[in-house]
């Protein structure tokens, strides 16, 4: 037995994607509607020809109830198969990768991917405290956390092992999010569209320690979609300057992070074994030289921070000193968050990886306006799902057809 | 010989200033100021009468061998479980053995020398070998009484058996009376009391004094042959006139601890014998007497084995190891005398489901994970297959006790977006020295002073309150440890 892996395998026909943000007027059944119908007029097709679908859906508490039949409804798709995925923040992604291998594996030929989130129907900002919705057993014992504060566990193991002083972290932390900001302030779907300058961020009142408001990324309502097929397929229904598939890689934490004695805490395992099976899996060798944009789970700035590294873009605790040479600003050598990333765009979580996938097919085919970038070669985009020290990261990677 | 063979001490870090108390509602009860001097301790917002009986338990059963106890009593009026036997939670975190007696004894403030003599009485009859008498109390009261003022919180600890004994058990005699100095009606939060001079005169100056000659006679002693006379008194006063009227010096009583810490309700007598154990010295007599609707009296003789015991953190650890706060409010709120508002987020679910809880009764409530055999790796929680990469051995782990496991901080926050009644909510991941980590909630400390690399100690508290149901959940909590000089440096005040 040989996998060949997906490289070249599957081509997207078409995206969809919603604006961003406190989507007051709408629940996740029209935000789900608002994305497709911009994907199927984007792939030129009508619902009788999707053959079956994958939904994303993460917060079904606060959503649309488990189960991929509000999807079916709300689309009015024909009694087609529909999956449903949760994985947490991979959650979008994992349904991209689900249409992905359905078209790949020959059994369809053209497949649906939706992710959706309708966050803002808690009542307070931030995520939903699960309470002992969280499990059985985990509730009973897993500390009462938020996510910033969780992730805030990488910034202070990050500071000390590395031996980086508070402000030299908190000044790299703050121009990620203020280069976010000025990425998204050029993004008519992003949830936050205004600059923040530097001195901003940094006087910004603390969430959770080190990290402070603009640190932490919008908590969003938002669909994004995805039509997929065979790049023969599509190149028969007249689809021109394809973007296809060169990666999809999973890796889910084993517990060694968390229970186990080497992991230090300043890092995602998960990322740095899943990098390294997309770049082969894409054939790149040299990601600093070849990836030409990122769309990282930035969910903190600190995540993005140490994801740099996790991809072996920047060295062991050296990303923070990227950071400030601009490498990954706009006019950088690889561009991160070209559409806002999380911090701006927005975080409806089970959208949020196909919302990164939509920016890179509009980069790769020479649509995405005021924020092109020029002639973009892979990109790639990554999620983060869970805690520092168990989590599932998702990573794809997208380039021009052959 | 039958006696005492160990003695643990627990007392809140926290202190609450008196003064702040009087200064908050002197303008509402300005009498307040007769008893504001001094410190009371009190329960961080995690702490209640169970947890703190557990930590002193662990005190008590320092260098002593837990798995020769063969019943463990529980005394206090203030358990958090009306019907779900608090003694075997006790025993429980503590892993001491399933095939043991177990008892809560309760409704009076006797409790505790109650529980003691029957624990003493056990052993001396042969029925038991070792018994672990554990005894706590968190009274709550109304805001701005003397009660108030008077009580504190705290626990302690005493390991009954008939080997190494420390203070030999002399005998015991009690009064028993009908006096309402005070109740508390099985539906209520707070006691009612009674006028105090009535409570002073025609209680503690009667039941005291009936118990303490009553053993004497019984014994065939006189108040010369006593070393140290302990019992409780609210009133700093009549506590020493009682004492003189049975004959006792100054130098002979035992000081009621009002000034450091307020009375401990149930527990208080048996706090008070530990700080008298821990200062005494082989041929001491010691009379020990609880006061509640009677009063028991019992008598020790210390033994040369004291000055062998295993060293423990002890009453003067407990004692010193303190932070003292005038913020009357978060003393209010972590009682949940006030109820601010905790907002949206605060709603989620609670319940807790009892299959799960019994299930992992020792991960959740003893702290014990596994080791393997394979590969030696200790980790938490004990699972099927090992989580050491190189091994993933199945079922190839022993149980493993972490409580008392040095460990230190790999990374952590103080999170003010989480729920928390006394944010930020400090949390992070302990690495425990040998092997094992997991991400735990932090409690008495200030973010400010979490840092990578502290050292912390485990401790069993409360994890949640499910007031819905009326239940508590309870794991473990990691105490970061500060170095001496800077806590000194810190000036050990806390807002």
């Amino acid at each position: 037995m040989m996998a060949t892996g997906i490289k070249d395998k599957v081509a997207i026909l078409g995206m969809g994607c919603t604006r961003f943000g406190e989507r007051w007027d709408v629940g996740a059944e029209e935000l789900m509607v608002e994305a497709f119908q911009e994907c199927l007029a984007d792939a030129g097709l009508e619902r009788k020809d999707i053959q079956a679908a994958w939904l994303g859906h993460c917060l079904e508490e606060v959503g649309m109830g488990k189960c991929a039949a509000p999807m079916g409804v709300a689309l009015r798709l024909p009694h087609i198969g529909i999956t449903r995925v949760e994985n947490y923040c991979a959650t979008g992604t994992e349904a991209f990768r689900g249409a992905v291998y359905g078209v790949a594996s020959g059994a369809y030929d053209i497949c649906l991917a939706m992710g959706v989130e309708k966050l803002k129907d808690t009542g307070y900002g931030g995520l939903p405290n699960p309470g002992s919705g969280f499990g059985s057993l985990t509730w009973q014992w897993f500390p009462n956390a938020s996510a910033p504060g969780l992730f805030a566990q990488i910034a202070t193991a990050y500071a000390a092992n590395y031996g980086i002083a508070d402000k030299d972290l908190k000044r790299a932390l703050a121009h990620i999010s203020a280069k976010s900001h000025a990425n998204g302030a050029l993004n008519p779907k992003a949830h936050l569209r205004r600059p923040v300058t530097i001195d901003q961020i940094l006087a910004s009142p603390i969430i959770a320690y080190p990290l402070g408001l603009f640190d932490c990324c919008g908590v969003s309502d938002g669909a994004a979609c995805a039509i997929v097929t065979t790049p023969e397929i599509a190149r028969q229904l007249g689809k021109k300057d394809l973007v296809s598939v060169k990666a999809i890689q999973l890796s889910v934490s084993s517990g060694y992070e968390g229970a186990f004695n080497e992991w230090q805490g300043d890092n995602f395992y998960t990322a740095g074994k899943c990098s390294l099976a997309a770049y082969k899996e894409a054939g790149i060798i040299n990601p600093r030289e070849e990836i030409s944009m990122l769309e990282l789970h930035d969910c903190f700035s600190i995540t993005e921070l140490v994801t740099y590294e996790d991809l072996h873009i920047s060295e062991r605790g050296n990303a923070w000193r990227d950071v400030l040479d601009g490498f990954y600003d706009r006019d950088g050598k690889i561009p991160a968050q070209i559409d806002g990333g999380l911090k701006c765009f927005g975080h409806p979580i089970g959208a949020s990886g196909l919302r990164m996938i939509y920016e890179m097919y509009l980069q790769l085919s020479g649509r995405a306006g005021e924020r092109q970038l020029a002639n973009p070669r892979y990109g790639l985009t990554h999620n983060l799902g869970g805690f520092p020290h168990q989590n599932v990261c998702a990573i794809t990677i997208l380039g021009g057809d052959k | 010989m039958t006696g005492i063979t160990a003695y643990g001490a627990y007392i809140p870090r926290l202190r609450l200033s008196r003064l702040a108390i009087y200064q908050a509602m002197g303008w509402f009860a300005p009498a307040l100021i007769m008893v504001a001097q001094g410190e009371r301790s009190m329960c961080n917002f995690d702490e209640d009468s169970l947890t703190m009986a557990v930590a002193a338990a662990r005190d008590c059963l320092t260098g002593m061998d837990k798995r020769a106890v063969d019943a463990a009593y529980l005394c206090s009026t203030t358990l958090p479980f009306a019907d779900r036997q608090n003694a075997g939670v006790m025993t429980t975190a503590l892993n001491l053995r399933d095939d043991i007696l177990t008892a809560d004894i309760t409704s009076s403030q006797r409790a505790g020398t109650t529980g003691l003599i029957a624990a003493l009485d056990a052993v001396r009859a042969g029925s038991r070998k070792q018994v672990l008498l554990t005894a706590t109390d968190k009274r709550l009261t109304k805001p701005a009484y003397f009660y108030e003022m008077w009580f504190g919180d705290g626990a302690a600890s005493l390991l009954v058996g008939d080997e190494d004994v420390i203070a030999e058990f002399l005998g015991s005699y009690s009064v028993t009376h009908d006096f309402v100095d005070h109740y508390r009606g099985a539906d209520r939060h707070y006691d009612y009391m009674w006028e105090e001079r009535w409570v002073r005169e025609e209680g503690y100056a009667k039941f005291i004094p009936q118990a303490v000659q009553g053993l004497l006679k019984k014994l065939d002693l006189t108040m010369k042959d006593v070393g140290k006379l302990v019992f409780p008194c609210l009133f700093k006063a009549e506590h020493r006139t009682i004492a003189k009227g049975l004959g006792a010096s100054p130098g002979q009583l035992m000081d009621n601890m009002h000034d450091v810490c307020g009375e401990t309700g149930a527990a208080h007598p048996l706090l008070m014998l530990t700080a008298v154990l821990e200062a005494a010295k082989p041929g001491d007599l010691v009379v020990v007497a609880g006061f509640g609707q009677g009063c028991d009296a019992l008598a020790f003789r210390v033994t040369e084995n004291i000055t062998k015991l295993p060293p423990r953190r002890g009453f003067q650890g407990a004692l010193a190891d303190k932070r003292t706060t005038d913020n009357y409010m978060k003393f209010l709120k972590f009682r949940d005398l006030i109820q601010p508002e905790m907002g949206i987020r605060a709603e989620a679910p609670t319940q807790t489901a009892m299959t799960a809880l019994w299930r992992n009764r020792r991960m959740l409530t003893g702290l014990v994970g596994g080791k393997c055999r394979s590969c030696g790796t200790p980790q938490f929680p004990k699972q099927d297959y090992c989580v050491n990469p190189a091994c993933c051995a199945h079922q190839s782990q022993d149980d493993y006790e972490f409580a008392d496991v040095p460990a230190q901080i790999l990374s952590f926050t103080g999170d003010l977006l989480a729920v928390s009644v006394d944010p930020p909510a400090v949390y992070g991941t302990v690495q425990f020295t040998g092997g094992g980590r997991f991400l735990a909630d932090f409690t008495d400390c200030d973010a400010q002073e979490v840092r990578v690399g502290l050292p912390v100690k485990m401790a069993f508290r409360r994890r949640f309150t499910d007031s819905e149901r009326g239940f508590a959940g309870y794991f473990w909590k990691a105490i970061p440890q500060q170095p001496a000089s800077e806590e000194a440096a810190a000036g050990k005040e806390v807002k």
